[in-house]
């Protein structure tokens, strides 16, 4: 047990600030700064720079493009990328499909799909949930059947973020409708501009459009796009839930934010004081600090066991403890910042649309805040809901 | 950074486990809670034997130049059996003491004879109106030929009715709030002048009121009016040692409450089997994963030499194991129902012990002030 960064982490960190202040676009950090999501633009130039410089997928193996850092080097990487902040490696990408081909794909679809992901030539989808299946994804309809040594694809999928920019879309589709419900399941792999695929939007709440519903009619796909044996989809879909969680901690992006919140809560006045001295905001804003050093270290121990894990194709049950206590965290930032905002938040808008303050009916740092802590409501159901974690703790972790 | 123990700190912790496995089940406790010191000798003796007294300790002072890590994993296994005898006291706090104050002639006096189980100390710093700050110091100090008097009365001093030294926090010179001013003085519990008396705590620990009266300081740690610095420096470490302790208390006590879901039958089923009880059990182990993770940042950063991030870094750790203790502590009574509320039934033990740790050194209250007050620990942008 050695628990302080080695001078080696230490340099390595350094590193990548210097590669973040050399090669991010300074628009890219003002953009994401203001609380915007990095447009796809944005996300596919600093995907290709991360890829020049072999960073595209922290937690690849070497031999598929990984960069071969210890836990303690993508733990730095990934707090870096959110403080600064910049964009993150699109997890579609590089935390979803990637890991999921890497240990079940076959050799061909690792050579075909592997390095376009890191290179984001093709950006994926998730097509998981539908609307008849959402905490209960094992429940789902759509179905694919063998005809002609080709898979058929019919039912619709839904809350697929970001498939208006998506090349590729990876399914989870009912293969055998005999069998119970967790065992007649396939993982695909299903190209976009397939005839028989229909995008339609989905406004939420705050006015943005994320995400969106995918109609499948009569789609066909070749038989070597299923991932993994027919019917074992279940268990890619659960490894893929297992990293997704993992990913959700998002302990930089949550400092980052506090660091933005705090410097609000300086310039902001309330009952004629700055709002930092207010003893009430202050300590509410401590405390969501507090959990977050709790969190950084047990994102750093999951890194380091996940290492042990590695092959195991088993997902760490203590992911569930990153997905609750992060999306809680993020929460309880994004209504702080409203807070901070006080009347000024309650101006309509989408937060990610450009000049939407151009009448300056609000200062521009206020501009949006209440449509992010709208959107991040989000974050305590996707990914398996936070009560869902709590079911699979309990079966998995404490044997009740 | 390495989560991993290596060859020898997994023999230490292997060497602890089998000792307290083998004697300090529920009734041993008990046992050694009744006896007339209010905790085992033996155990002491067994303490000694396996390398714990001297553990912290440099190898030319006489000991075995174990480091925080080290610490943490006896502090665990302490807390996983909640042990009665004075190793917070006289190791991790007198020790510090030893470690951080005391001249080599001094420590040459006293290391081994900590090592070999034959010196006690405890500190002795809570006033009645001090509550949580430890600069609150009325306990005075007087010059007195080469070396100081001290008067004043200690309160909650832990173990310290058979103590055989006294690290006492007195003041030299200064108001009652100032933070300067203020020496720590090693006083031997036979000097004339020292009055002890012992009681029992609510966890089934010891403690004691202790009144200086012109009582003879044997020797000064570090600065006879500097002597703040250290007294912080050595709490900072001491609250790494009760986060481990607390983490070993809270593990049992959940690991007791799921076995009590998984038995226990009404309306025809385990309530293990109820998602209510379910979810509660799972926060439990969201607040005890968070608390074991804050365990291992408070054994880095009590290490860290910059006093004023190391203090706030300190409050974080009081904070945010304090709250998870009480909860974990809470729910595991109201999991098992009735049983739990009764004196022959170890979960309450447990409760007990965390609800002392919790407050020791500043409860969960203090600490998140004290941090808010200081800027947290997230820089603005």
């Amino acid at each position: 047990m050695e628990l302080r960064f080695t001078d080696a982490e230490v340099a390595f960190r350094e590193e990548v600030r210097a590669f973040l202040a050399a090669e991010l676009p300074d628009a890219t950090r003002q953009h994401l700064i203001s609380g915007k999501s990095p447009t796809k633009e944005m996300v596919v130039e600093w995907q290709r720079k991360l890829n020049k410089k072999g960073w595209a997928a922290p937690e690849w193996p070497a031999e598929y493009g990984g960069p071969g850092w210890s836990p303690a080097q993508k733990y730095i990487f990934r707090e870096e990328l959110q403080m600064w902040p910049a964009p993150m490696p699109l997890g579609f990408n590089i935390n979803m499909c990637g890991p999921v081909i890497i240990q079940f794909g076959t050799k061909e679809q690792k050579e075909r799909f592997l390095p376009r992901m890191l290179n984001l030539d093709d950006w994926w989808c998730q097509g998981f949930s539908e609307p008849g299946a959402g905490s209960d994804l094992a429940g789902l309809k759509t179905k694919a059947v063998l005809e002609n040594g080709e898979w058929v694809i019919n039912g619709q999928k839904t809350w697929t973020t970001l498939a208006q920019h998506a090349d590729w879309i990876f399914v989870l589709a009912r293969t055998d409708p005999n069998a119970k419900k967790q065992e007649g399941i396939s993982f695909f792999l299903v190209d976009m501009k397939t005839p028989g695929i229909t995008v339609r939007p989905i406004i939420t709440i705050e006015g943005g459009h994320e995400v969106n519903e995918v109609f499948f009619d009569d789609v066909k796909v070749p038989a070597n796009l299923l991932v993994g044996e027919v019917n074992k989809g279940w268990d890619c879909g659960k490894f893929l839930l297992g990293n997704e969680r993992f990913g959700q901690a998002r302990v930089g992006a949550s400092r980052e934010r506090i660091r933005r919140l705090k410097a609000i809560a300086k310039e902001t006045m309330d009952g004629g004081r700055p709002l930092i001295e207010d003893p009430e905001f202050r300590r509410q804003v401590t405390e969501m600090e507090v959990e977050l050093k709790a969190l950084e270290m047990s994102v750093m121990r999951v890194i380091a066991n996940e290492t042990k894990r590695a092959g195991t194709g088993k997902p760490d049950p203590t992911t569930s403890v990153l997905k609750i206590k992060g999306t809680e965290i993020q929460q309880g930032v994004s209504e702080l910042l409203m807070k901070a905002a006080g009347p000024y938040a309650w101006v309509d808008g989408d937060p990610d649309a450009e000049g939407t303050n151009e009448w300056d009916v609000a200062p521009d740092w206020a501009f949006g805040l209440a449509g992010i802590y709208f959107n991040w409501r989000k974050q305590s159901i996707y990914g398996g809901s936070n009560e869902i974690q709590r079911n699979i703790m309990a079966k998995a972790f404490l044997g009740l | 950074m390495d989560f991993d123990l290596n060859e020898s700190q997994a023999l230490l912790q292997d060497s602890i486990r089998k000792s307290l496995t083998a004697k300090y089940g529920f009734e041993n406790r008990k046992a050694y809670m009744a006896s007339e010191t209010g905790w085992s000798r033996e155990m002491w003796a067994q303490y000694a034997e396996l390398g714990l007294l001297g553990l912290p300790f440099s190898e030319e002072d006489g000991g075995f130049g174990g480091g925080p890590e080290e610490t943490m994993l006896v502090a665990e296994q302490m807390g996983r059996h909640i042990t009665l005898e004075p190793w917070f006291s006289t190791v991790v706090l007198g020790g510090g003491f030893l470690r951080h104050g005391a001249d080599a002639a001094l420590r040459g006096e006293l290391v081994p004879a900590i090592a070999a189980g034959e010196a006690l100390i405890s500190l002795a710093q809570v006033e009645r109106q001090s509550r949580y700050d430890l600069f609150d110091v009325t306990t005075t100090a007087k010059k007195d030929g080469e070396g100081y008097a001290i008067t004043g009365r200690k309160g909650m001093v832990l173990h310290g009715d058979t103590a055989d030294w006294f690290v006492v926090s007195a003041r030299v010179s200064g108001g009652q709030r100032d933070k300067g001013g203020i020496g720590l003085f090693l006083v031997s519990a036979k000097t004339p002048g020292v009055d002890v008396r012992g009681f029992r705590l609510v966890d089934g620990g010891r403690a004691a009121e202790v009144d200086f009266t012109n009582a003879r300081a044997h020797a000064v740690l570090g600065d006879a009016e500097g002597g703040l610095p250290i007294l912080d420096r050595v709490v900072d470490e001491a609250i790494a040692a009760l986060a481990a302790e607390a983490i070993g208390a809270m593990e049992v006590v959940h690991n007791m409450t799921l076995d009590y879901l998984k038995t226990r039958q009404q309306f025809g089923k385990v309530i293990g089997t109820f998602q209510a009880l379910q979810h509660r059990a799972a926060d439990m182990l969201v607040a005890l994963e968070q608390s074991r993770s804050m365990a291992y940042f408070a054994t880095m950063a009590a290490q860290g030499s910059d006093a004023v991030e190391r203090r706030k870094n300190m409050h974080a750790v009081k904070a945010q194991i304090g709250r998870s203790q009480r909860f974990v502590g809470q729910q595991s009574i109201q999991l098992h129902g009735g049983i739990a509320m009764t004196m022959e039934y170890g979960a309450g033990h447990y409760f007990k012990r965390l609800t002392v740790n919790e407050a020791m050194f500043g409860d969960t209250d203090h600490h998140l002030r004290a941090l808010a007050d200081a800027g947290g620990l997230v820089q603005a942008a």
